[in-house]
């Protein structure tokens, strides 16, 4: 059971989000396909992908991120003495490698701590379902618009197809 | 040339452009030259100075965008250079003022005076980038490549001494960044 990548790009957009960069993942693969028509930003890197929507942001834009969780670790500095003190927003669409599933041993220990970590960092996040979707993409746009605050929707293999 | 009268000098080539400050005494020396509402001082999340411009730039294609960056920082985000030039942002200007040290930390030695920047930033592909090493240099250079297509980039070589006494921003983050929102929302 999945989310077509068509339908979950489509709530993003119906939320208004125009604008999309990020690292890839294979879990997100689906998603990044219908992006490239959005104009989709391939970063250098996870924060720095997290910069750009940033100054996206503050052109008056509503900024997406992709990124598999192992990019998490590395962004939390921006997240934490950018995004957060600034209160500039940002979706984050983040993978879950090593979540609940057998994978490689790299995966492991982001896989375990992804969602404490955000928890940790007090960002709002739901790991999307294929039954609940819908409202979990209104739930942290919502986040993102009234409360001008980081959120994330985590997604776990094959949810998006 | 000190940094301080580096960024003075460029201060005064600019009109209402929106300049994306690195962290450290660049916020501060820009902010003593006098404040205003386009200017973002990025306090924190070293190394993203040019990332966050890039993002306006790319929003905005229409407004020019200026990053007042330094060598540390450039180094710390290596990568956003091939980005920049990837992306080929007409409308960015990028102005690193490189004194070969971690100034606001003790005065550490960066790999800059190994590295020259602008040949990283040209090799990536900018479509100009220059060194200038004094103020008059650099003046025509920003005048010049104002009147060009970007992106471009200029290393203004400064000398590592630090200013003395500066105080902090004061404007809490929040108020930073509805500014700068404020700023390109008028036009």
């Amino acid at each position: 059971m999945s989310v077509p990548g068509a339908a979950f790009v489509g709530e993003l957009k119906r939320h208004g989000f125009d604008f999309f960069a990020g690292v890839p993942c294979s879990f997100l693969t689906a998603i990044l396909d219908r992006l490239q028509a959005e104009g989709y930003r391939p970063a250098v890197r996870e924060d720095v992908a997290i910069g750009l929507a940033a100054g996206a942001y503050l052109a008056g834009r509503r900024p997406v991120v992709l990124m598999q969780n192992s990019g998490l670790g590395g962004s939390l500095n921006v997240l934490a003495s950018l995004n957060l003190i600034y209160r500039i927003p940002v979706l984050l669409v983040i993978s879950l490698r090593g979540y609940q599933i057998e994978d490689a041993p790299e995966h492991w220990v982001m896989g375990e701590v992804t969602a404490r970590l955000l928890e940790t960092v007090r960002i709002p996040y739901r790991i999307v379902g294929e039954a609940t979707y819908v409202d979990d993409c209104a739930a942290m746009a919502k986040v993102f618009g009234e409360e001008r605050f980081p959120a994330a929707l985590l997604i776990r293999k094959g949810m998006v197809a | 040339m000190t940094r301080a009268e580096a960024i003075a000098a460029v201060r005064a080539c600019l009109a209402d452009e929106v300049v994306v400050h690195a962290n450290g005494a660049i916020c501060r020396e820009s902010f003593a030259v006098g404040d205003r509402p386009g200017n973002f001082y990025m306090i924190g999340s070293m190394g993203l100075a040019a990332s966050i411009g890039l993002g306006v730039a790319l929003a905005r294609p229409e407004k020019r965008v200026v990053i007042f960056d330094g060598d540390g920082n450039v180094l710390m985000a290596l990568g956003t250079l091939a980005m920049v030039a990837a992306e080929g942002a007409r409308n960015f200007l990028h102005l690193v003022f490189d004194n070969g040290t971690y100034g606001s930390t003790g005065g550490q030695p960066t790999y800059s005076r190994q590295v020259p920047l602008e040949e990283v930033a040209r090799g990536c592909g900018y479509r100009r980038a220059l060194r200038v090493s004094d103020r008059d240099a650099l003046g025509a250079a920003v005048r010049e490549l104002q009147g060009e297509p970007g992106p471009a980039f200029i290393l203004v070589e400064v000398s590592p001494e630090e200013s003395v006494g500066l105080p902090r921003v004061p404007l809490p983050p929040e108020v930073i960044a509805d500014r700068v929102r404020g700023h390109l929302a008028a036009g």
